[in-house]
């Protein structure tokens, strides 16, 4: 009945997805915090990743991350796959027409290819960040920036973009051909009346975050390696703070109601739900 | 840009036409030109191009739009994929500006735009998963259909961040050519979408033309 009613009515589909998240990890442990203090510590990890580096990691549907750009000028690159289908994920495009926006921020879902809302961007200082630009590549690198190796600099080397997605992918079965259209975070490129495409320097300050909700368990390749119109100098390395942590349940309704579209990407959720035993 | 191209039909070595929610697969080898034509106008040709020798090289709609610094594809417009090098070169337009951000209709992202219950209708996402599927000979699957380009499509970008889908600038007869620079296979949706005006809310047919190395 709930499945028909959620394709009905999409005021049933938000009910069925709030009873959802009563279930889910995220508030499960959230309830348990105040009889288990201790359980705090393990619902929030923080950490950072100095520039020009990689990690991946799974979040569970209903848990938060904030990315943080400590020094400022920074760079986040990110791809995201589903894990329990690795052939759902990210995808710019339909991201971008859906909601009619060039640009991602506060308010805006990330959509993967099969329609659903993989997370919302909940909280944003910056207002603009770029989904169009793609990423740097070994060549790219070594042209702009010049070459250095591991054996000239042990962890200082030059890495791509490129060639750190690869090694988390790798890590998971992905390969090349899995490679798609990523997000920089921190970034802003604009486009003029003609498309002109212009990088917009110093946008991100030292301090400045933004915060994504997990509307389904995702995986995340992250690196830090530089913006590929990144104008600078010098191989642009700047390091990023991440914060994982669960989520209020209601907190991505600004973003299911920003746009009616939103509102059906988050009926789609609902639907795979309640179809599937994989949210705990 | 607006270039007429300088090739003659009648010397094209094929000629085939795609209705409406049809596919066309096919390699193009280096030197080959291939031409859409927008036979009656109004309509979007999604498309996406693989590296014949290593499928794992593809068209790069963010290499492209970024290494020529302008989001619209037209005359000159070099199409670079995955590893940075050009894959085919646009030689000809008659429609001046050709969309790559806008990605191709699913009736995954249809349910999200339009309503849950166009779910069923066709799209040029499964259009492509038919194509891939009874043509295992090149061993493309989904984790191939990555981020195409929309021939005669219309996706104007504002300098505040905005992104419409407007009436095409195509129109019957118009086209545009491209130079293959490495062996490719060809990999074309004739878009069957009817809830935009990409298609002016009636899909019509394209025609492909090929001219041998000149």
């Amino acid at each position: 009945m709930g499945v028909r009613a959620a394709q009905r009515n999409p005021a049933e589909a938000q009910k069925i997805e709030a009873a959802e998240k009563q279930k889910s990890f995220g508030s499960f442990l959230q309830k348990r915090t105040f009889f288990l203090p201790w359980f705090n510590a393990m619902t929030h990890y923080k950490t950072h990743l100095p520039g020009g580096k990689h990690w991946s990691f799974t979040m569970r549907s209903g848990s938060t991350l904030r990315l943080t750009d400590i020094e400022g000028n920074g760079n986040a690159g990110m791809l995201l796959y589903n894990p329990q289908n690795l052939l759902e994920r990210y995808n710019a495009p339909d991201t971008l027409k859906c909601q009619h926006t060039f640009h991602l921020t506060k308010g805006h879902c990330l959509y993967s290819d099969m329609g659903r809302v993989l997370c919302a961007v909940i909280d944003d200082d910056l207002g603009w960040h770029d989904t169009v630009c793609g990423t740097t590549t070994r060549a790219m690198i070594d042209d702009k920036w010049g070459k250095l190796t591991y054996q000239q600099a042990l962890n200082d080397f030059r890495q791509s973009g490129q060639e750190a997605f690869l090694v988390e992918a790798l890590k998971y079965g992905l390969s090349r051909r899995d490679m798609a259209a990523n997000v920089n975070w921190f970034s802003k490129v604009v486009a003029d009346d003609s498309g002109n495409l212009t990088y917009v320097p110093n946008h991100s300050q030292p301090g400045n975050s933004l915060t994504l909700r997990f509307e389904m368990d995702t995986l995340v390749l992250l690196h830090t390696c530089p913006h590929p119109l990144n104008p600078s100098e010098t191989y642009p390395s700047q390091p990023i703070e991440i914060e994982i942590a669960a989520a209020p349940p209601e907190s991505a309704d600004a973003c299911k109601t920003s746009a009616p579209e939103n509102g059906r990407g988050f009926a789609n959720n609902a639907i795979y739900h309640q179809h599937t035993a994989h949210t705990c | 840009m607006l270039k007429e191209s300088p090739l003659n039909p009648s010397h094209a070595i094929s000629r085939r036409l795609v209705g409406a929610g049809d596919f066309f697969l096919e390699p193009l080898q280096k030197g080959q030109t291939l031409r859409i034509v927008d036979v009656e106008g109004n309509q979007a040709a999604d498309t996406l191009f693989y590296n014949l020798a290593d499928i794992a090289e593809r068209y790069s709609a963010v290499d492209t739009v970024r290494t020529q610094g302008n989001i619209y594809l037209e005359a000159g417009t070099r199409l670079i994929s995955t590893e940075g090098r050009v894959m085919l070169e646009i030689t000809a337009d008659t429609v001046g500006r050709h969309d790559t951000l806008g990605g191709a209709c699913a009736s995954e992202s249809n349910t999200v735009r339009y309503d849950l219950e166009k779910r069923h209708m066709h799209s040029c996402r499964d259009n492509w998963m038919l194509a891939l599927a009874i043509n295992e000979k090149y061993g493309l699957t989904k984790r191939d259909i990555t981020h195409n380009i929309n021939f005669f499509m219309n996706v104007p970008v504002t300098p505040e961040g905005g992104l419409d889908f407007d009436d095409g600038l195509s129109g019957p007869g118009k086209y545009v050519e491209m130079r293959a620079e490495m062996d490719v296979l060809v990999l074309i949706s004739n878009c069957p979408q009817l809830n935009n005006p990409c298609s002016g809310y009636n899909p019509t047919p394209i025609e492909i033309l090929i001219w041998d190395i000149a």
